[in-house]
């Protein structure tokens, strides 16, 4: 462990600032803590937000589990956990079951959550109506009078032009019937694993200074219409590494002549199906 | 299988080793010290120190160092260090007016009591490279300059102003409470302590550039330049125990007061209004920025009508910070490859759609 610093970096009066405002995004699903976030040693838009929340969270007994892109060995993830295994001495692990603290960038582990986790969420930009509306201003009394009109008008926009919704990722959700919350730039298939989730899902903007929060059971619905309902797309191809077909997959050029392979993002779930199989056989 | 940005652990580690390699360059040539940079780039220190928000000059020293000179990244350094030091104390306001001056200039009067020093300044250079300090020692420079700098206190030029009334006076409450941006969120409308906080933190080159905006009709205040000074401020706390104020220490700043028309609203009279810069050290065009950008963000506070960037309070405090932004800008170089999976898909799917129409009709 680093001398010199405190347990996991934070000093102690920084995390019960950011325990309380956490408490309070838990009292309040969905809704949009300010905090007063803190410089870190890694780059804002690096998950500066994310990493102050795990550090007000963790403690010594905790196993960590930090994934960008669902995947344990991208550079940054391997940085993040490195920064914690460094300032607080805890146990990482790359297996999602194993994981007291699931930090994460761009996706939410295939394998379900169980209660007693908590998945805290890197977020670059906290408020859904960003693009609708730049002022900080005016989208905070959007939210206060539940005005989200200008959202449902920008989805049905999309279907009337391209016949389905565009977006992508971050797409928005209503949380129990009140707040609109981006769930951060995770693919939209992602976003029926938020809804009741047995986990804590903790989300930290650290530019934008902003937690909010969803626990355990929390209804999310992603935002559709009567007639468009939500929906997920799938591949028409299974994973090449382990076959599976329920799963986010990763896109992978070859060759230069338009080689193409798919693999799973998640890098644990892929690899854990491949020892089950490796075993069963 | 092609892995571009896995496996990232032995890369992380290589990538740091040549990093170190290139900061210290040619061993053959000997390596700086902290002493040479502190002050021979005695600007650079200045500038990490009033951005990075820390007066330190040889942590400042250190963190030019470690950036080989990426200023950007040394303002970072020196903040990420800054946000873990305890609050030991909250200084008494500074008293600029007691300033021991080493630069003192006014651009609305010929001459002022006490009259004007320009102190060290590149101002009236001629901008000819000096092939002489290409010489490995340059000759010693022996002046008597600077011996008739005042010693006494020089009251601000504004006050000539005031007493006169013909500049909107400013007071502090000693009551209000001063906010503080580094312990709360910025909200907004924001009042104008952490306006100013913001913008002394602010990144210099987006505040000249909102600054010079302002000059060229985008929010024209008609500024003057009522008084630049430079020199060494004394800091003083207040322990409650002792019940009288105690010196700690001195800070070198650079302090800016415009001095702007206005032509009065329905509830004040035609008058001067002011705009204030202050940075650490000799950050003159930082501190002069800043006053134009005070001024023209207090806009709404004199009724003038306000459509310009540099008016615009959230947009000018939401992305001064050039910390935030070259944090958040940089990012774009993690790895997106699952929304950017998502969006092939979408893509793909439009196409799709597009030529089964094309091939209908």
């Amino acid at each position: 462990m680093s001398a010199g610093y405190n347990f996991a970096y934070l000093d102690e009066q920084t995390k019960r600032m950011i325990r309380r405002a956490i408490l309070k995004a838990v009292a309040i699903p969905g809704y949009q803590v300010p905090f007063a976030g803190r410089e870190m040693p890694l780059p804002y838009g690096w998950g500066t937000g994310g990493i102050q929340v795990t550090a007000s969270v963790i403690g010594p007994d905790d196993t960590l589990k930090v994934i960008d892109q669902g995947a344990d060995d991208t550079t940054n993830a391997v940085s993040i956990r490195k920064f914690f295994a460094r300032t607080a001495g805890v146990a990482t692990t790359t297996r999602t079951a194993e994981a007291s603290i699931i930090q994460t960038r761009h996706r939410i582990p295939e394998t379900p959550l169980k209660a007693g986790q908590i998945i805290v969420f890197q977020v670059p930009i906290p408020e859904p109506l960003r693009w609708l509306e730049p002022r900080e201003t005016l989208t905070r009394r959007m939210h206060a009078l539940g005005d989200y009109g200008a959202m449902h008008l920008k989805l049905y926009e999309d279907i009337a032009r391209f016949g389905r919704i565009t977006t992508a990722y971050d797409y928005p959700t209503l949380v129990n019937g009140r707040y609109l919350m981006a769930p951060s730039p995770i693919p939209r298939l992602d976003n029926p694993k938020l809804d009741r989730s047995a986990a804590l899902q903790l989300f930290g903007a650290g530019r934008e200074k902003r937690i909010y929060a969803l626990p355990p059971h929390t209804p999310v619905k992603s935002l559709d219409f009567e007639d468009h309902p939500f929906r997920v797309e799938g591949w028409s191809q299974p994973c090449a590494r382990c076959g599976a077909r329920d799963s986010y997959l990763d896109e992978i050029v070859i060759d230069d002549r338009g080689g193409r392979r798919f693999v799973c993002s998640d890098t644990d779930y892929c690899d854990g199906r491949l020892a089950a199989e490796a075993r069963s056989s | 299988m092609y892995v571009a940005v896995k496996g990232g652990e032995a890369a992380i580690d290589a990538a740091h080793e040549l990093l170190a390699r290139d900061r210290r360059g040619d061993p053959a040539t000997p390596e700086l010290t902290l002493a040479q940079i502190e002050s021979q780039l005695r600007l650079a220190v200045d500038r990490v120190m009033a951005e990075g928000g820390l007066y330190d000059r040889r942590l400042a020293a250190l963190a030019v160092k470690q950036a080989a000179g990426d200023l950007v990244e040394a303002i970072f350094l020196l903040r990420a260090y800054r946000t873990t030091l305890p609050r030991l104390a909250v200084s008494l306001p500074l008293e600029t007016a007691g300033m021991a001056i080493a630069r003192r200039i006014s651009a609305i009067y010929k001459d002022v009591p006490g009259g004007q020093f320009l102190g060290p300044t590149f101002d009236y250079t001629h901008r000819l490279l000096d092939f002489a300090l290409a010489e490995e020692a340059s000759a010693p420079i022996a002046s008597s300059a600077g011996e008739d700098a005042p010693m006494a206190p020089l009251a601000p030029v504004t006050a000539l102003l005031e007493e006169e009334g013909v500049v909107a006076p400013e007071r502090a409450d000693p009551q209000a409470p001063v906010g503080d941006i580094t312990r709360e969120p910025p909200t907004y409308p924001a009042e104008r302590d952490v306006r100013l906080q913001s913008l002394a933190r602010g990144d210099e080159g987006f505040l000249l550039s909102l600054a010079y905006s302002t000059q060229r009709g985008y929010g024209r205040n008609h500024p003057f330049a009522g008084e630049i000074r430079s020199g060494m401020v004394a800091v003083e706390i207040l322990p409650e125990e002792l019940g009288f104020p105690v010196a700690i220490g001195e800070v070198e700043l650079t302090e800016c007061q415009m001095v702007n028309q206005f032509k009065g609203s329905a509830t004040e009279p035609p008058q001067f209004t002011r705009g204030y810069g202050l940075a650490f050290g000799r950050s003159e065009r930082k501190a002069m920025s800043m006053a134009l950008i005070d001024r023209a963000l207090r806009a709404a506070e004199f009724e003038e009508e306000a459509n310009a960037p540099a008016q615009d309070e959230e947009f000018v405090l939401s992305h001064a910070d050039n910390v935030e932004a070259s944090g958040f800008v940089q990012h774009l170089k993690l790895p997106h490859y699952v929304d950017f999976q998502a969006e092939l898909d979408i893509i793909r799917r439009l196409r799709r759609e597009d030529q089964r129409r094309e091939a209908a009709e």
